[in-house]
């Protein structure tokens, strides 16, 4: 894939690749054929069914936990008392929703410039250099961002950024109240590190895949660097470039582990970024195990559903995002 | 393809069957009793070799609910089943194996000793005492200089058992924590922040100076926490001690189904943050070998494992509770015909 234009597409006698093999079994005969097609639909439905099943069974055990409480005050109500029966997902809600942005609003402009460095400027050597502990980021285990987290994160966030930020920043509600370490601001850097790998990687190859005379045009014209990058690459790997960060928003919704290790895990909704809060899949781990009751265990499989709307909602806005800017033919599908 | 993996599986799951020749006694529950229990298996096994006992911490709640639905052959949980829990598991016997207890620890440079009285703890827990040189706490401590800071209070995040005693302690010493947070394995807490485990409060309280929390006393042993001294129900001052936790359940008259709780009790060295760990086993087994070998490794336990018990940091029973799960397991039985009944 690294030069497509060498190699005359749709004429597949002569694509001796391996991987191209699959793609020219129909000149053997249809048998083979169609067992393959029937497989891989039976396979494609499969997962369908999967998903379904992940539904229903949430909703069969949740169901009456939501009917409970009713559906606007389980969503709405900020109250979470297992003892009284009291079940309300606004701060997880709430929680998810404030660490993955501040995960996003960090990792975005990092990723990207990374991405562009290592495409646009870097020499070929510094390029496989770094993008390989990049992606050995994306090995470490979530606990051990956790562990990390804890130790040696929250202290720095506790003694040096957050009083930091209090004294610069203190005028927006964002950065008030008494510097904890725990809490959004130390789960949202957390989750911004762990994405950081996903959204660069895909960025990489989909910058790598802006056709090379777009850029020489750009060059050709006068422009500097900056705008070549700017007018022809850029706007060229758009849709790819919100596919990779739609993908990393998913990693950061659905973390547990290492959000539940930092970020206080106290359901409460709090403007501050310093303050503790709470998560939906922390929720999740934290009680399920040991849930008192039915309806415990019930509002905890609806917050599960609540997780699974959210990731789809989030989901379908990327799909529009990315079909409203689509310009080139470089398209990663979150 | 499919075939190939057909076969495979058949083969492998063939495999299995012919290797499952011992006796398999399958388990589930409580995290808390883990260690002692994987030692008890382990070293009952080297006596019954051909007595396998499988058990997964799961946590309590997922212990009572595979015993109610038989899935198991025993249940494990750190707090007796609820009326409710137990009418949908008729005929299922509680059986106290070892006791925990519940400490305070906080983290003060200057201060090494603290004494706390249980309504400022609750107060403490309530959100209503907020500071370190409150008079409450400063009268208890004469001798200690309480500095004027702030207190973070950190509590478990994750539902367990350690939580469950020490907010059943705070109902019954607190009617104003009875009437507001209660009682449970997961409350909703007025201040704080919550910690994922023993571990997670500790990393909480270790890394914020002016913290307090609450960990197993098994937990701050083994990483030589200090603790803090509690008045008891007789009014003596006593640190959480191995004895200590036994003599909370020595004085108390026993119910038959044991669930009863031993916090606050009387006794003048008995630690008042205490509570029993139990095993779940229906009083009349149906499968005749696993339930013999069941009830005969539980009769171990109850005497020969407890001298495992103080090693791995759990109280062992006291002498009257052990005498009176043996009339218990006397009185349970194997297809309606007892076993033990002449063991002594």
């Amino acid at each position: 894939m690294e030069s497509p234009s060498s190699l005359p597409a749709g004429d597949l006698a002569v694509a001796r690749e391996p991987e191209r093999a699959p793609e020219s079994a129909p000149a053997h005969g249809n048998v083979p054929d169609r067992a393959w097609a029937v497989l891989l639909t039976v396979l494609g439905v499969g997962v369908l069914c999967v998903a379904a099943l992940i539904v229903s069974e949430l909703w069969r055990i949740g169901g009456p936990a939501i009917a409970h409480a009713g559906l606007k005050d389980f969503v709405t109500r900020s109250t979470w008392d297992p003892t009284r029966d009291l079940f309300g997902a606004a701060p997880y809600i709430y929680g998810t929703l404030v660490t993955s942005a501040v995960a996003l609003v960090i990792a975005l402009p990092v990723s990207l410039g990374l991405a562009l460095f290592l495409t646009e400027m870097a020499p070929a050597a510094v390029r496989s250099i770094v993008s390989f502990p990049i992606a050995l980021l994306a090995g470490i285990p979530s606990v051990v961002y956790g562990l990390w987290g804890l130790f040696v994160l929250v202290p720095v966030l506790r003694k040096d950024v957050e009083p930091l930020l209090g004294k610069t920043l203190g005028f927006l509600p964002l950065f008030q109240g008494a510097p904890i370490g725990l809490g959004y601001l130390a789960a949202g850097v957390i989750l911004a590190i762990m994405i950081l790998p996903t959204i660069t990687s895909i960025s990489i190859e989909v910058l790598q895949t802006v056709p090379g005379p777009l850029r020489e045009a750009a060059l050709a014209l006068g422009a500097t660097r900056w705008e070549a990058i700017r007018l022809s690459v850029l706007p060229y790997a758009r849709a790819g470039i919100v596919g990779a960060t739609m993908l990393g928003l998913g990693r950061a919704l659905g973390e547990t582990m290492a959000v539940t290790m930092v970020i206080g895990n106290s359901p409460t909704i709090r403007a501050s970024l310093f303050a503790p809060g709470y998560s939906l899949p922390a929720v999740i781990a934290n009680e399920f195990a040991e849930a008192s009751g039915e309806l415990h265990t019930g509002a905890l499989a609806a917050l599960g559903l609540l997780l699974f709307a959210v990731t789809v909602l989030l989901n379908i806005v990327a799909r529009l995002l990315v079909r409203m800017s689509r310009r080139g033919p470089a398209r990663v599908r979150a | 393809m499919k075939p190939t993996i057909l076969v495979a599986g058949l083969a492998l799951s063939l495999a299995g069957a012919a290797s499952a020749d011992k006796l398999l006694i399958n388990g589930a529950g409580a995290t808390f009793p883990f260690p002692i229990y994987s030692k008890w298996f382990s070293e009952y096994n080297k006596l019954h070799p051909d007595i396998q006992i499988n058990y997964q911490s799961i946590g309590s709640g997922g212990g009572i609910k595979q015993i109610t639905e038989r899935t198991v052959d025993f249940g494990a949980s750190d707090a007796p089943l609820s009326d409710e829990q137990l009418q949908k598991a008729a005929g299922l016997q509680h059986i106290p194996t070892v006791m925990g207890a519940v400490v305070i620890v906080w983290n003060l440079p200057e201060v090494k000793e603290l004494r706390i009285l249980p309504q400022t703890l609750a107060d403490i827990y309530l959100g209503k005492i907020t500071r370190w040189n409150d008079p409450a706490l400063a009268r208890e401590n004469p001798h200690v200089k309480l500095p004027d800071a702030a207190i973070t209070v950190a509590h478990r995040s994750d539902g367990s058992g350690t939580t469950n005693i020490f907010t059943d302690y705070l109902s019954k010493v607190s009617p104003e924590w009875k009437a507001g947070p209660g009682r449970g394995t997961s409350v909703n807490w007025p201040v704080g922040l919550g910690g994922k485990g023993n571990e997670g409060v500790t990393g909480v309280v270790k890394q914020s100076e002016g913290s307090i929390g609450y960990v197993e006393l098994a937990y701050a042993n083994q990483n030589k926490l200090p603790t803090a001294e509690l008045k008891n129900h007789d009014g003596h001052w006593v640190k959480a001690t191995l004895a200590g936790v036994s003599a909370a359940a020595a004085k108390m008259p026993m119910p038959d189904d044991y669930r009863v709780s031993i916090t606050d009790q009387p006794g003048a060295d008995a630690y008042p943050i205490a509570a029993f760990t139990y095993l779940l086993v229906y009083r009349d087994q149906q499968d005749t070998a696993k339930g013999d070998a069941l009830l005969k490794f539980i009769w171990w336990a109850e005497h020969q494992g407890q001298k495992d018990a103080a090693g791995l940091d759990y109280a062992p029973l006291p002498a009257s509770v052990v005498h009176k799960v043996e009339q218990t397991l006397k009185g349970m039985t194997v297809n309606g015909k007892p076993v033990l009944a002449s063991s002594r």
